[in-house]
C-alpha cells in the first residue's frame, strides 16, 4: 500500500478525469433522455419510430463496441466528410470526447425509458390545468412536468447513474488517461498490479457511496410534499 | 489471367466491395469464421458463468431473504463489492493482478487455472453475475405472498418443501423480467474478453481492423452479430415469459405481460 501513496497524485488525477467524464457523459444522457422521452410520448409516428430504434440500437450493441466505432470510425468518418466538403483539414477525437459521446448515447437511451416512465406517471389532469390557466407548453414543462418527473424518475435515474459510473472504466481500454489506465500503468511498472487495481476498486466503491449520499438529498428535496406512509 | 476487361462476376463484387462501398463486405465474409468463433467464445463463458452464477445465487438469496445471522453480512458486502466495482477491473484484478504474489504463482492451481485468461474470465464473471442475481433474487423471494406460505404451512409442510414447491417456483417467475434484463446485461459485458487477449465477437473486429488497418468494418460487423445474439435472447425470454407469467397477462393483451423495459437493472 506505501506505492499505492506514492502513486496518490496519479490516482488522484485520474479520479478526476473519471469523475468529469462521468458528469460530462451523464449531462449528454440527461439531454438526450428528455428528447427521446419527448419523441417517444409525441404523437408523430416518425419521431415514435426514430426514438424507438434508439432505444432498440442501445440495447443491442455494447457499450465498448460504440465506442471504439465511434473513436476509430466517427474519426474516419469526419475526416472524409471534411475532405469532401474541404470545410476543415483534419479533425482529431480524442479519448475524452468520444467517451462522452457513447457513454451519453447509451445511457440516453436508458434516461429515455426512465423519462417516459416518469411523464407517464404524472396525473394528465394537472397538464391540462396548466394548459387551461394559460401556461405556455414550456412553462407547463418546467413548472409542472419537470419538478414532478425528477420525483418520479428519481430511483431509475439512480440505477442509471451507478451504472454509468461503472461503465466509464471502459474508455481506458481506447487509453484515456483515467484512474483505471493511471493505476494499471502504476501497476505494471512497480509490479505490483494487484495493489493498483484494489485500490481502482476502492475508489469506485468511494465514488458510488459519495453518489448515494447526494442522491438521497435529491430525493429528500424533491419529494417534499409528498406523504410518508 | 483475367484481365480487368474479363474479370469474373466474383471479382467485380470484391473490387467493388473495397473501392466503391463504404464496408468492405467481401472482406468481411472473407473472415466471418473468425466472427463465428469470436461468438462461440462469447456464448460460451456467458452461457457458464450465468450457470455457474445462477446457482450460487440461489442459496445466497435465501440465506439474505431469511436474514440468516452469520451469513447475511458477509453475502452483503460480497454483493456489495461486486455490484460496485466495474467489471473490467474486477477482472485485471484476478488476471493481471494476482501474478503479484509468488504464492499464487507457486500453488498448484496457477498453471492450469488462474494464469489462463479463459479461465479468470470464467470465475470474475461468475461472482460478478452471482451478485447481482442474489440481489434481485431476494427481493423476489421476499415478495413472496405470504398467504402461499401460510397455505403451504397449512397442508403441514417442512420449511425444506415450502421452499422447494411454494416460495422458489413463484420467485423465479417474478425475478423473469429482472433475469432477462440481466443475461442481455451479462452478454454486452462480456466485450471485458477482448480486453483481456482473448478472442470473442469484439476481439475478432479489432484484430479484423488491426489486421487491414480499417476504421469501421470489424466494429459494424461485432455490432450486427450482439445486435442479432440479444434479439434472439429478448425472444426466447419473451416467450419463456409468456408460457410462466401466463398467469399474470390481462385477457385482452395477446403481446404478453412484460416488455422487458430498457433499463440496467443491475444496481
Amino acid at each position: 500500500m506505501d506505492t499505492v501513496w506514492q502513486y496518490r497524485n496519479l490516482l488522484f488525477d485520474g479520479t478526476v478525469v473519471t469523475v468529469q467524464l462521468a458528469l460530462g457523459s451523464l449531462l449528454l444522457a440527461v439531454l438526450l433522455g428528455l428528447i427521446g422521452a419527448t419523441a417517444k410520448l409525441s404523437t408523430n409516428p416518425l419521431w415514435q419510430r426514430l426514438a424507438g430504434s434508439y432505444t432498440t440500437l442501445v440495447r443491442g450493441v455494447p457499450d465498448l463496441v460504440l465506442m471504439m466505432l465511434l473513436f476509430y470510425g466517427g474519426q474516419q468518418l469526419l475526416n472524409d466528410f471534411g475532405e469532401v466538403t474541404g470545410w476543415w483539414d483534419y479533425l482529431e477525437i480524442n479519448q475524452f470526447t468520444a467517451g462522452v459521446f457513447s457513454i451519453g448515447f447509451v445511457f440516453g437511451a436508458y434516461m429515455t425509458e426512465t423519462f417516459r416512465g416518469a411523464i407517464l406517471a404524472i396525473p394528465r389532469g394537472q397538464i391540462e390545468a396548466g394548459i387551461a390557466c394559460g401556461m405556455t407548453s414550456m412553462k407547463v414543462f418546467l413548472r409542472i412536468t419537470w419538478p414532478q418527473m425528477v420525483r418520479y424518475a428519481l430511483p431509475s435515474f439512480t440505477n442509471n447513474w451507478l451504472v454509468l459510473v461503472k461503465a466509464t472504466a471502459l474508455v481506458s481500454v481506447i487509453g484515456l488517461h483515467d484512474l483505471v489506465w493511471n493505476a494499471s500503468t502504476a501497476g505494471r511498472s512497480v509490479r505490483e498490479p494487484f495493489t493498483f487495481m484494489f485500490a481502482v476498486l476502492m475508489i469506485y466503491l468511494i465514488l458510488t457511496a459519495i453518489s448515494d449520499v447526494g442522491l438521497r438529498w435529491m430525493e429528500r428535496k424533491y419529494s417534499v410534499g409528498v406523504r410518508k406512509v | 489471367m483475367a484481365d480487368t476487361t474479363e474479370r469474373t462476376f466474383w471479382e467485380y463484387v470484391a473490387y467493388v466491395s473495397e473501392h466503391h462501398s463504404p464496408l468492405d463486405f467481401v472482406l468481411v465474409w472473407d473472415h466471418i469464421d473468425r466472427f463465428l468463433w469470436g461468438t462461440l467464445l462469447t456464448l460460451e463463458i456467458t452461457v457458464i458463468a450465468l450457470l455457474l452464477g445462477g446457482m450460487l445465487s440461489v442459496p445466497m438469496a435465501i440465506a439474505r431473504a431469511h436474514k440468516q445471522r452469520w451469513l447475511n453480512g458477509p453475502i452483503w458486502c460480497f454483493t456489495y463489492f461486486f455490484r460496485g466495482t466495474p467489471l473490467l477491473v474486477q477482472t485485471y484484478l484476478v488476471y493481471y493482478g494476482l501474478a503479484q504474489f509468488d504464492w499464487v504463482r507457486e500453488s498448484f492451481l496457477w498453471d492450469p487455472v488462474l494464469s489462463s485468461a479463459w479461465w479468470c474470465a470464467l470465475i470474475v464473471f461468475t461472482l460478478n453475475t452471482a451478485g447481482y442475481t442474489t440481489e434481485f433474487l431476494r427481493g423476489s423471494i421476499e415478495t413472496t405472498p405470504a398467504g402461499e406460505i401460510e397455505a403451504g404451512r397449512a397442508c403441514g409442510m417442512s420449511p425444506l418443501t415450502l421452499m422447494r414447491r411454494i416460495v422458489l417456483p413463484s420467485a423465479f417467475r417474478r425475478a423473469l423480467p429482472a433475469y432477462s434484463n440481466e443475461v442481455i446485461f451479462m452478454l454486452h459485458s462480456s466485450v471485458v474478453l477482448s480486453t483481456i487477449t482473448l478472442q470473442d465477437i469484439l476481439g475478432a473486429g479489432r484484430w479484423l481492423n488491426g489486421r487491414y488497418y480499417l476504421a469501421y468494418e470489424g466494429f459494424v460487423t461485432a455490432m450486427i452479430f450482439y445486435m442479432i445474439l440479444v434479439f434472439i435472447i429478448s425472444r426466447g425470454f419473451h416467450l419463456w415469459e409468456k408460457h410462466w407469467l401466463a398467469h399474470l397477462r390481462l385477457a385482452n393483451d395477446s403481446n404478453g405481460i412484460t416488455d422487458s423495459k430498457l433499463a440496467p437493472d443491475r444496481v
